[in-house]
């Protein structure tokens, strides 16, 4: 049974309450996308389901064992984490940089072996960089950048993937293939989650649906029942019209809510 | 690289690094000849299969004991600095990042000021290259705390801490020595040493300082690839699965032995850890084992060469080689600057 469980997870920073009792699980074969407002703890819920953030309440279990007990190698080959910017100022070459993915899989004076080659291989063919393997990645645009630690964590051949606004910097065409990508992958079996903004995506990027709030868990389910107008009226202030386009997917159009105060709580 | 072209290049940096030794255990104000030098090394290094012969006594003691142990001595120092140079670039995640320029160096020069005017140093050997180790990872430590922010640190927050703490702590050094002028012997002898040299290092100077150099270097080697990690962000680093606090608490204490080990036999000397590291890294690449090796025998052949000008550029007297080492250096390192500024200043 493989399973990333947070129960009543909650974590503080410098004595602030950043997330508190997040009770979720990230389900193998199936995409989870994470949406909230900016600061709510999209992030944060990520960082901490990795291991990345010490966690202050609850606990998040790997297959039934408790992160904070586990060794860095052993969570880095089960879970993998896609951070949303990466400073690239060492002109490691694109193909070095995917190998850094197989760092768990290797002992320190180990050789490259077959596997990882392979695994490096595939990661870059299948987020669609491999004609960039050998091009330092200091001189590659943002989009392709972004591919590229994509393919750098596909390496890792983790089946947990948490990925951070992974479609942020990435044009139309880029996005969707990204938003592809997820699908693909979950359906081999790997367990998906994505934090983003594009609520419109949603739809059709993910399965399920965790909808934060300053560091709450506000809903969770099927998109078309955590999107509701209600909801996102609570999360974001806005008021959400839904309407349904040719290929039957719905599309969100929002609306400001005018509250008294111009602000929204 | 392709790993052939990599030895081949090891190789050629082996043969360089023994090349200068022999032209500068020869060259000097007495010539030896360069079969001399030779022989007197072989016979030392393996008595049983090679003679003296009719080497003179005179001869001998140039080679063995005056001019070979100093090249040893800047050898180590050498490749010292520059694989000092490479983990704080590594730590800092900033390709201009060196010992000096940190603050680190300044660090080891207090620690060493404490010992020659408290009297210490002349009591017992350690006591300089221990006092110059903690003086540097204090000020390392100080430095990291200050500049890192949220795993990087941004240039202006990693020189501006640096420049400040070398400061301070060399005003705290000038201050020791201004109270200590009137033992004039110690305040010479302290201002020499800040500005760098290897004049009539010995046996004991390498054996103070090689040891502490060759293992901080073979535990750089250990974490090579925890470094390419680290200095893709120190988040992306625990992703990946390196355990981040333990590997750059070791390569702090690291970069802290070496820059204090080479700053006790050596004195000051800059830019060898800024310049050795960015040739290498044009060569082999940022991938940090092969940058390691590469560095560390670049940087021993560069600082034998150095100190080789230094003591017969002019001679009777030498020139310091921290001199030496900053005339080639500082030029360097504006150049770098200005087209780290280019780069980011491009739209």
């Amino acid at each position: 049974m493989t399973s990333l469980v947070a129960l009543a997870m909650g974590t503080t920073r410098s004595g602030r309450q950043i997330l508190s009792d997040i009770t979720l699980d990230i389900q193998p074969g199936s995409v989870l996308a994470v949406v909230g407002p900016n600061g709510s703890g999209k992030s944060t819920l990520l960082r901490c389901m990795g291991g990345l953030l010490p966690i202050t309440q609850g606990t998040v279990t790997l297959c039934g064992r408790p992160l904070n007990r586990l060794h860095r190698t052993e969570i880095a080959r089960s879970i993998t984490y896609v951070p949303q910017e990466t400073r690239l100022d060492f002109a490691f070459s694109v193909r070095e940089i995917v190998l850094m993915g197989r760092y768990a899989h290797r002992g320190r004076f180990e050789r490259l072996r077959q596997s990882d080659e392979e695994a490096a291989g595939q990661a870059l063919l299948r987020a669609d960089v491999a004609h960039l393997a050998d091009r330092p990645a200091t001189g590659i645009s943002g989009g392709e950048r972004q591919r590229v630690l994509i393919a750098r964590s596909l390496a890792t051949q983790a089946p947990f993937l948490l990925l951070d606004e992974p479609m942020a910097s990435l044009d139309v065409v880029h996005a969707l293939e990204i938003l592809e990508l997820c699908r693909s992958l979950a359906a081999d079996g790997n367990a998906v989650a994505v934090a983003t903004h594009d609520l419109n995506a949603v739809y059709r990027l993910a399965d399920r649906v965790a909808l934060i709030d300053a560091g709450r868990l506000l809903a969770v389910g099927a998109p078309s029942a955590v999107l509701t107008s209600e909801n996102l009226g609570r999360a974001f202030g806005v008021r959400a019209e839904t309407l349904y386009g040719s290929c039957r997917t719905p599309l969100l159009l929002f609306h400001r809510l005018k509250t008294a105060t111009g602000d929204h709580s | 690289m392709v790993a052939l072209q990599k030895v081949r290049f090891y190789g050629l940096l082996m043969t360089l690094v023994a090349a200068v030794s022999l032209a500068a255990i020869s060259i000097g104000s007495t010539r030896v000849e360069w079969g001399t030098s030779v022989q007197v090394i072989a016979a030392k290094l393996l008595p049983f299969w090679f003679s003296l012969g009719d080497v003179s006594h005179a001869d001998q003691v140039i080679v063995w004991l005056i001019r070979v142990p100093r090249v040893v001595v800047a050898a180590f120092v050498g490749g010292g600095l520059a694989v000092a140079g490479v983990l704080m670039q590594g730590l800092f995640r900033n390709p201009l990042a060196e010992p000096n320029i940190v603050g680190v160096g300044s660090g080891a020069v207090l620690g060493a000021v404490i010992v020659f005017t408290s009297g210490l140093a002349l009591r017992f050997v350690l006591a300089l290259p221990l006092a110059a180790f903690a003086g540097a990872l204090f000020a390392l430590a100080v430095v990291y705390a200050l500049a890192n922010r949220g795993g990087t640190t941004p240039i202006s927050t990693l020189l501006l801490s640096g420049i400040a703490l070398a400061a301070l702590l060399s005003a705290i050094s000038s201050l020791l020595i201004s109270l200590s002028i009137v033992n004039f012997n110690v305040a010479e002898e302290i201002v020499f040493w800040m500005m760098g040299g290897l004049d009539s290092r010995s046996w004991t100077h390498v054996w103070v300082s090689g040891p502490f150099i060759v293992l901080a270097v073979a535990v750089s080697l250990y974490y090579g690839r925890d470094l390419d990690l680290l200095v893709q962000g120190e988040e992306t680093a625990a992703a990946l699965g390196v355990d981040v606090e333990a590997s750059k608490r070791m390569l702090i204490v690291v970069s802290a032995l070496l820059t204090g080990s080479c700053v006790a036999v050596a004195g000051v000397i800059g830019f060898v850890g800024l310049i050795v590291p960015h040739v290498a890294r044009l060569v082999v690449g940022p991938s940090h084992r092969p940058l390691l090796i590469s560095s560390a025998l670049a940087g021993a052949a560069f600082l034998i060469v150095c100190d080789l000008l230094a003591r017969t550029l002019r001679p009777p007297t030498e020139i310091r080689l921290g001199i030496i080492t900053a005339a080639f250096g500082a030029p360097f390192f504006l150049l770098l600057l200005v087209r780290k500024y280019r780069e980011v200043s491009l739209p």
